[in-house]
């Protein structure tokens, strides 16, 4: 497949550090953080091409099971996308979201995990620029992190 | 079991584990070179072949168009495809017309999923193809594995009420609440101060054509008050908003006026009688109000408010012999209001941008140096000095008299506003083209980085200022002003044409500020839930083609409120919000999304914990058969209910969790290789 042919060229000129790609799966809530992608592609704000997105209605609907599930099935980091306190479109979805993720973020420390491989960020429909911020500055950090443990190499 | 597991078992989600009949159709879109010209769309076709239940991989230039819609109308109409997945744009931009496809060939629209590999992929990585490609890769292996798991849902109908609520009765809301009002629709009129009229009023003379501003408008605030169909509801401010498009419940407060609005005339007699002096808010403090007053003598409504935070109760306006009809309350409270409306127009206008933080231009420390508004009220005949602008000094005449322009605006720094106010130019222009006018001999300056004359007639306007009337344009943000002894300013700056440093002494210094967002345009979007964009100012749903509509079904934005503009463009956005909300409002019924959830009761164990999670009160207890109920009217659809159910009881629609669940397990499945 391609991805495999890529890294391996890749293996040849650059360090394996280098040469990772992390995979990170966006969880984004519709209204604001979603709309906040289109905008920073509207805008062509480049950014490592390491983001999957993934869009549910509302931040409040992001089911730790579906994290768990991203992280076990080798994700390298997930990112929810909820909107800024205050501004949810269903009222306070986002706060139950800011609730549930620290929660989880000590149970995935308890399985062995980076607390890394997994951030909540609050980006409002016009920031598409902060997205691009937040995933360059991601992408980095889990490139020294190297890749989730739990990824079944073949 | 796995909770994904579980959710494939009850009633709605029953067939949901992808049968043998399930043949999915992807379209891959060039978009011409903002999807083609980044990645290989031919590896795209032969890849997404190798996708599970994907029987026709295509691509095409443009599938928006006619003809690409045709394509997949052909594959669906000759039985090939059941399920289409559409790689393209946003599914913000074009799933109703790639969803309208399947409805005129038969077949249920929610059978369709958009991979956006155009603002999530193509876009983000223009110079990086194997990178756009292998993320376009993965969102397509993402919508595909979810079409598999998609069910045919119906539309769900509501009804709109024939009613509006606008918020803000400036020259937008009064243009949004005549142009619904004429059509026959009920429109609730809420304004936070005691008049209609916002800043409108407030103006002299409106350029290019030097209109009078309150000659053009209170006529306007006049057919509101008579319009049968209108209520103003002045003095007063939204609380709560429920309900959602067609039937939205608002709550506003009426604040109380202490005056009974029933029994006052509007004779003044009381305001003559008040001994407290205030400043007046309509002439930004260089006038003098009572406690007791009118904003304006055109107010509309023209009844008396007494000013709580400055009447000092001595009672005088309440005696018989000052009010007549007995209109004097002091024990009048706020009063709650609920409307029900089937559609909101947020028209809240702008606040001036506070200039007292630029310590270099001196203003509120320097008598001499002005506001743009404060100068406007000056020049304006009902003004403070009737139209004989003065010297706040020394009440005496101006002889020279510089406007700065982009105050406050077009500057990146700290405290300031990186965007153009679009009025600040030709206010300025207009005002020292008023001044001439009176003062041919004074001298005028404009210091100015660009001259934006943009509008209809602006360029002639602006061009007459400077052959005609003589006004100087100096290109070159001025640095400082210091006041003299007498004081007069001395200006300095650079004259950017001559490339020569420039110092000046005027009269007077008019800081030509610009616009803001209101300060409370937070509370506002949260109250009817709409975004802002980074300036602050409310967010239209798409910037070219959904100008004056939110991001909220049946929330409408107009006039500044969504960003500069001058009064045409107000009006022309005000006219455009009045026709959308009419539309819906005409139609009587909208189609939502149909993504609201559904209890599961044979699993629902009655635990309840999703009640309290609901922020719409849309779940009731069920006390007879013990579960939980969800009323779809009233679901909104967030889902959050469905993420907190510890028996996974709780569908919804269109993103039941084995929906969600199959975009992870497709992109990150066994089968991929890292």
């Amino acid at each position: 497949m391609v991805e495999t042919t890529e890294i391996e060229t890749k293996t040849e000129t650059k360090t394996e550090a280098e040469a990772f790609e992390p995979f990170i799966l966006g969880i984004f809530c519709n209204w604001c953080t979603y709309t906040g992608a289109d905008q920073a592609g509207t805008s062509r704000m480049q950014r490592p091409p390491n983001l999957r997105i993934m869009r549910v209605m509302c931040s409040g609907r992001v089911e730790p099971e579906m994290i768990i599930e991203a992280l076990r099935r080798g994700a390298d980091g997930v990112l929810v996308g909820a909107c800024h306190i205050g501004d949810c479109h269903y009222v306070n979805g986002n706060f139950k979201t800011v609730r549930r993720m620290p929660v989880l973020v000590n149970l995935i420390e308890q399985y062995g995990l980076n607390p890394n491989r997994l951030w909540l960020r609050h980006i409002s429909a016009s920031e598409g620029a902060e997205l691009t911020e937040i995933v360059k500055e991601y992408v980095e950090i889990l490139k020294k992190l190297g890749p989730n443990p739990l990824k079944k190499h073949k | 079991m796995s909770k994904s597991d579980l959710s494939s078992q009850p009633t709605s989600d029953s067939d949901s584990s992808p049968s043998s009949d399930i043949r999915v159709g992807v379209y891959l879109c060039h978009c011409g070179v903002n999807i083609g010209g980044v990645i290989d769309m031919t590896e795209m076709v032969e890849f997404a072949k190798t996708l599970p239940d994907v029987v026709i991989a295509r691509e095409y230039k443009f599938y928006c168009s006619d003809n690409g819609q045709a394509e997949i109308a052909k594959d669906i109409r000759n039985g090939l495809v059941n399920r289409v997945v559409v790689a393209a744009c946003s599914p913000r931009m074009h799933e109703p017309t790639f969803r309208r496809i399947l409805v005129e060939e038969g077949l249920n629209p929610f059978y369709f999923a958009q991979a956006n590999i155009r603002e999530h992929a193509t876009w983000v990585n223009m110079y990086d193809s194997a990178g756009a490609q292998r993320i376009s890769q993965d969102h397509l292996r993402m919508q595909v594995a979810k079409v598999r798991q998609l069910k045919a849902l119906e539309p769900q109908i509501v009804m709109v009420r024939p009613s509006s609520l606008i918020i803000g009765a400036g020259i937008a809301g009064i243009n949004t609440a005549l142009d619904l009002g004429n059509q026959g629709f009920k429109v609730y009129l809420v304004e936070k101060d005691a008049t209609i009229g916002g800043h409108m009023a407030q103006l002299d003379k409106t350029f290019p054509t030097m209109d009078c501003s309150s000659c053009i408008l209170t006529p306007k605030m006049v057919e509101v008050s008579r319009n049968p169909n209108i209520t103003i509801m002045a003095y007063s401010e939204v609380e709560k908003v429920d309900g959602y498009v067609g039937n939205f419940q608002v709550q506003i407060r009426r604040k109380a006026h202490y005056v009974d609005q029933s029994k006052c005339t509007g004779c003044g007699e009381c305001a003559l009688h008040c001994p407290v002096v205030v400043g007046n808010e309509f002439d930004l403090g260089m006038s003098h109000r009572s406690a007791i007053y009118i904003p304006f003598p055109q107010a509309v409504p023209g009844l008396y408010t007494i000013d709580m935070d400055h009447c000092i109760k001595c009672g005088i306006c309440a005696t018989t012999t000052v009010c007549e009809p007995q209109a004097i309350n002091f024990d009048e409270v706020d009063e709650i209001e609920t409307v029900e409306v089937g559609t909101i127009v947020v028209a809240t206008g702008y606040d001036t941008i506070d200039v007292s933080h630029l310590g270099n231009y001196g203003y509120g420390r320097f008598e001499n140096v002005v506001t743009g508004m404060e100068m406007e009220r000056n020049l304006s005949s009902t003004g403070p000095n009737l139209g004989h602008p003065v010297r706040p000094s020394d009440g005496q005449t101006p002889h020279s008299i510089a406007w700065l322009q982009c105050v406050g605006s077009r500057d990146t720094r700290e405290g300031n506003h990186p965007y153009c106010s679009r009025v600040c130019c030709m206010y300025a222009i207009k005002q020292a083209r008023q001044y001439k006018e009176k003062h041919p001999e004074a001298e005028c300056y404009i210091f100015y980085m660009d001259i934006r004359a943009f509008g209809k007639g602006y360029e002639e306007f602006y061009e007459s200022a400077s052959h005609e009337y003589g006004i100087k344009f100096m290109r070159g943000r001025l640095a400082e002003i210091q006041e003299n002894p007498d004081k007069t300013l001395l200006i300095r700056g650079e004259d950017t044409f001559l490339g020569q440093p420039l110092a000046l002494n005027v009269d007077m210094v008019v800081l030509s500020n610009g616009v803001e967002a209101r300060a409370d345009a937070g509370k506002i979007a949260s109250l009817v839930t709409i975004q802002r964009s980074t300036d602050g100012f409310f967010m239209e749903a798409h910037p070219k083609l959904r100008p004056v509509d939110s991001l909220t079904d049946g929330v409408y934005i107009a006039g500044v409120a969504q960003g500069p503009k001058d009064i045409p463009d107000v009006v022309s956005q005000a006219k455009g919000a009045a026709s959308g909300a009419a539309i819906l409002m005409a139609k009587g019924e909208v189609e939502v999304e149909p993504y609201f959830s559904i209890v599961q009761t044979a699993l629902c164990a009655g635990c309840r914990s999703c009640i309290g999670q609901c922020p719409f009160g849309a779940i009731t207890f069920d006390s007879v058969l013990h579960v939980a109920h969800i009323n779809p009217a009233q679901c909104k659809g967030c889902g959050t209910c469905v993420s907190t159910c510890p028996n996974n009881a709780i569908l919804q629609n269109h993103f039941t969790t084995k929906q969600l669940m199959s975009i992870i397990e497709g992109v990150l499945g066994d089968d991929r290789v890292w």
